[in-house]
């Protein structure tokens, strides 16, 4: 058990030992930060005084044992452009995401697997065919469309929905929260949905195959045979089997919903983590864009690890086949 | 039924209520596509930046809506000898927090702006100090003869000596010490607003300040302004036409006809100050991007005139701009300093005799040639460009183009990695001089990088350096008529035009659009 977990958490670190590479070394190509760190109109003194201050001028070998062991620390510098620590940056944007992410992954579920249920028992129903057709929306069209095709309804034409930003927010001291505001809830509505849309397309098509699988296995023929209701059946052995791979799969969806909140933040103006990297990308702020591709990074590696710790706990047969 | 009444009751009693009050508050809020780095005025010399702290922070002069000096933490000036002018301070004016405005605060904002971490290089460059002679008299002190000066320190804010010193704000943050610092998120000036709150990227609050100096001559209603940065165009637009804000800027060139036709904004568009151009690499002896080799084409004239007449400014104005741009031949637009309307008259469109000229200098069949351009700097850069590649192609030259981000574009460019590009300026002192200076002075007699081309005219150079320092200001024009009229001689630059500024805002709302594309909340008006 305790090799599991220590193989599993030093897989996680080489993995973070990876991301913080690549991130590092993306960073050769975006471009100068200098230029947006000063005025059109300073000197070429100045801006080489600058580079070299912030160690710019180093060999990257240097450069990337620098930027490993401050983070090691937890220490992220200060950003460029905002000059100020990016770790208070972050702490300010992430509850945004957070809350923002954790609606959608909520919708997506609550609304998703009902509706997966509801085609997979009622196939032909005209009702199933329109979820599914509606589903295919869901996938196929880019998210930020939706985000503006909603706004464009919504904001514009019915002015029901505020078109950007997070309304009202309350200060809890070390978190911001939208929650307990009208105009905090209203301003999530439109975002959650299309940060949900397409997980919740893909929980509701999981949902229905996995069902129409069960459906067919011969303990349900023998359960309805034996005369139970068609609502245990269904509910209490159909859905009960189905949902394993299902939270697998959102556990691990939990993460690509943090990371993919980017575009619908963008088209919100939601102000996230996701907005704050689009803004770190166009300034050059490195520091604020290594930190945040780091942190993404931390969240999928311990999503995952969780759900690797998960399995071991669901599937005995992992157990089995260790010899424990 | 009961609790509907009951609240219809409320209703009117606050609908009451609200007209019964004497002052009601007029909230201003706009989007920008950005955000302003820093609540520190001297963390970034950038025009959005600038702009935005005017409203708390006060220079010793200041622009009207014309673009005209006039006086403002400063009453008076006088010339003492041709490197000391003397600044007599307004009398009374105290800073948000109370504190009083005298000379003390003017040497300390001098040397501060000049402090390392400071990006006011070029409006503190070339003076030495600021004295002080008593309370309310300042010396300025200059490296050199400043014609001028005044614009100079146009945009150069007055900051609190005391407040500062009391919050360890004495320098702006230094990135290299990785320390933060007060100033970077509170704010304390002498100007008609003060700051209420500031969340970075996220919303930004003002508030009027009752204490005003110039209170007296209060053109404006707003007594809040809340600014939001919002980064997609559409959603900007949206924003404005649910009704959700009052005013967006800018207003993107493709939305402005659904903003017109909405019945609830309208766009205002004027002239800006930057004027767009094309560069071309006059220095090097081969082209670092073509595919003629052992010499360089553009270092003959009758190429880059080629070029120049090859490309169908109209067309791109009609097209690519929407009709939002005024053509231009000087890289000097209407309205700052130095600007000779008679200089201004672009050559005339004349595919024929660009082809003409091609072949005379013997590229009969055109060549091959790499343009830089940016594509999220200026209005439609990457389109404009794109233009420019189709124009070029009528007369033969294959013009292979790279659209890239401004920040790798500018890398580019200030190593002259570059053989023809497209690049925007707006001088920072609203003057001819400092055009001359950046661009049309070649890197060996001590240009700046902007000259990405390395456009040099050894009489265009001299010429500069008597720009710099002549005072008289009639001569002082004549020099910068000659030097421009040489620059269209030697075809050194293609200007193409000046964008324009393109601000939406809601019917109802009345504000100054100022041709340097300031937003100035003390010309707002709420009806």
């Amino acid at each position: 058990m305790v090799a599991f977990i220590l193989s599993r958490v030093l897989q996680a670190f080489i993995v973070m030992l990876g991301v913080a590479m690549i991130a590092f070394s993306l960073f050769n190509y975006v471009g100068d930060p200098i230029s947006n760190l000063v005025g059109i109109q300073t000197s070429a003194e100045k801006r080489e005084q600058l580079r070299e201050s912030l160690g710019l001028n180093d060999p990257a070998p240097v450069q990337f044992a620098r930027f490993i062991s401050r983070t090691v620390q937890f220490e992220f510098g200060i950003s460029y452009q905002q000059k100020r620590s990016v770790s208070s940056i972050i702490a300010e944007r992430m509850p945004a995401t957070l809350e923002l992410s954790f609606v959608s992954a909520l919708l997506a579920l609550f609304i998703g697997i009902p509706m997966g249920v509801y085609t997979a028992l009622n196939r032909n129903s005209w009702l199933s065919h329109a979820m599914l057709s509606l589903s295919l929306v869901g996938v196929s069209l880019p998210t930020f469309l939706i985000g503006i095709m909603l706004i464009f309804v919504f904001a514009v034409q019915l002015h029901a929905l505020p078109s950007f930003g997070r309304g009202q927010v309350v200060d809890l001291g070390f978190w911001t929260t939208g929650f307990l505001t009208a105009s905090g809830l209203k301003a999530l509505i439109m975002p959650s949905i299309t940060l949900a849309l397409f997980q919740m397309t893909l929980i509701m098509r999981l949902v229905r195959s996995e069902m129409l699988e069960v459906l067919r296995t011969d303990y349900i023929k023998f359960a309805r045979a034996r005369g139970l209701t068609r609502r245990t059946v269904n509910f209490g052995y159909a859905l009960m089997n189905t949902l394993v791979p299902v939270i697998t799969i959102t556990g691990l969806q939990l993460g690509s919903i943090i990371a993919f909140a980017i575009i619908t933040e963008t088209v919100f103006q939601w102000p996230g983590m996701g907005l704050m990297f689009i803004q770190a990308i166009a300034e050059v702020d490195i520091p604020v864009m290594s930190t945040y591709l780091m942190l993404i990074a931390c969240f999928f590696v311990i999503i995952n690890l969780i759900v690797d710790l998960l399995y071991y706990f669901v599937d005995p047969r992992l157990r089995v086949d260790r010899g424990w | 039924m009961h609790t509907r009444t009951k609240l219809l009751g409320v209703l009117a009693l606050a609908a009451g209520l609200s007209v019964a009050a004497p002052l009601q508050a007029k909230t201003f809020k706009f989007a920008f596509q950005g955000d302003v780095a820093s609540m520190d005025p001297y963390a970034l010399a950038e025009n959005f930046s600038s702009s935005f702290h005017h409203n708390i922070h006060e220079p010793l002069v200041r622009y009207d809506s014309k673009l005209q000096i006039q006086p403002a933490l400063a009453v008076s000036w006088s010339i003492v000898n041709p490197t000391t002018w003397r600044f007599k301070l307004r009398e009374g004016v105290k800073f948000h927090n109370g504190n009083a405005f005298t000379a003390d605060d003017v040497v300390f904002s001098f040397k501060r702006g000049k402090s390392e971490g400071a990006d006011m290089g070029s409006f503190v460059n070339g003076i030495v100090e600021a004295k002080k002679v008593d309370d309310l008299t300042v010396d300025i002190v200059t490296t050199a003869p400043n014609p001028i000066l005044l614009n100079t320190i146009a945009p150069f804010y007055m900051m609190d000596k005391e407040w500062a010193e009391k919050n360890g704000a004495e320098k702006p943050v230094n990135l290299a010490k990785k320390v933060e610092n007060f100033a970077t998120l509170n704010a304390n000036g002498t100007g008609p607003f003060k700051l209420v709150s500031r969340e970075p990227g996220v919303k930004t609050v003002l508030s009027v300040n009752n204490d005003w100096w110039d209170k007296a001559n209060q053109k404006f209603n707003v007594t809040e302004v809340v600014m939001t940065p919002i980064g997609s165009d559409a959603t900007r637009t949206a924003a404005l036409l649910s009704g959700e804000l009052d005013l967006i800027f800018p207003a993107p060139v493709q939305d402005v006809e659904r903003i017109n036709s909405s019945g609830v904004a309208k766009a205002l568009q004027g002239p800006e100050l930057r004027t767009i151009f094309l560069g071309m690499d006059q220095s090097r002896d081969e082209l670092l991007y073509s595919s003629v080799k052992g010499k360089n084409p553009l270092k003959d004239v009758r190429v880059r005139q080629a070029f120049y007449q090859a490309i169908d400014e109209g067309a791109i104005i009609k097209k690519v701009m929407r009709g939002a741009a005024t053509p231009a031949a000087l890289l000097l637009a209407p309205g700052l300093g130095g600007f000779n309307a008679a200089l201004n008259k672009r050559l005339p469109y004349d595919p024929a005799k660009a082809k003409e000229l091609l072949a005379a200098a013997g590229y009969p069949d055109g060549f091959e040639i790499q343009m830089d351009c940016p594509n999220d700097r200026y209005v439609n850069d990457e389109q404009i460009c794109q233009v420019v590649v189709a124009m070029l192609a009528q007369v033969g030259v294959k013009v292979n183009l790279l659209a890239q981000t401004k920040s790798k574009f500018f890398d580019k460019l200030k190593v002259h990695d570059v053989s023809f590009y497209l690049l925007g300026w707006i001088p920072d002192d609203q003057d001819a001089g400092s055009v001359i200076a950046h661009l049309m002075v070649p890197q060996a007699d001590g240009g700046l990088p902007w000259n990405g081309g390395d456009y040099g005219n050894a009489k265009v150079t001299e010429l500069s350096k008597m720009i710099t320092s002549e005072i008289d200001q009639a001569k002082r024009q004549g020099m910068i008529d000659e030097a421009f009229s040489m620059v269209q001689k030697d075809v050194g630059y293609i200007p193409l035009h000046q964008q324009a500024l393109s601000w939406a805002v809601k019917n109802g709302v009345t504000v100054a659009q100022r041709a340097d594309n300031a937003l100035h909340y003390w010309y707002i008006n709420i009806e």
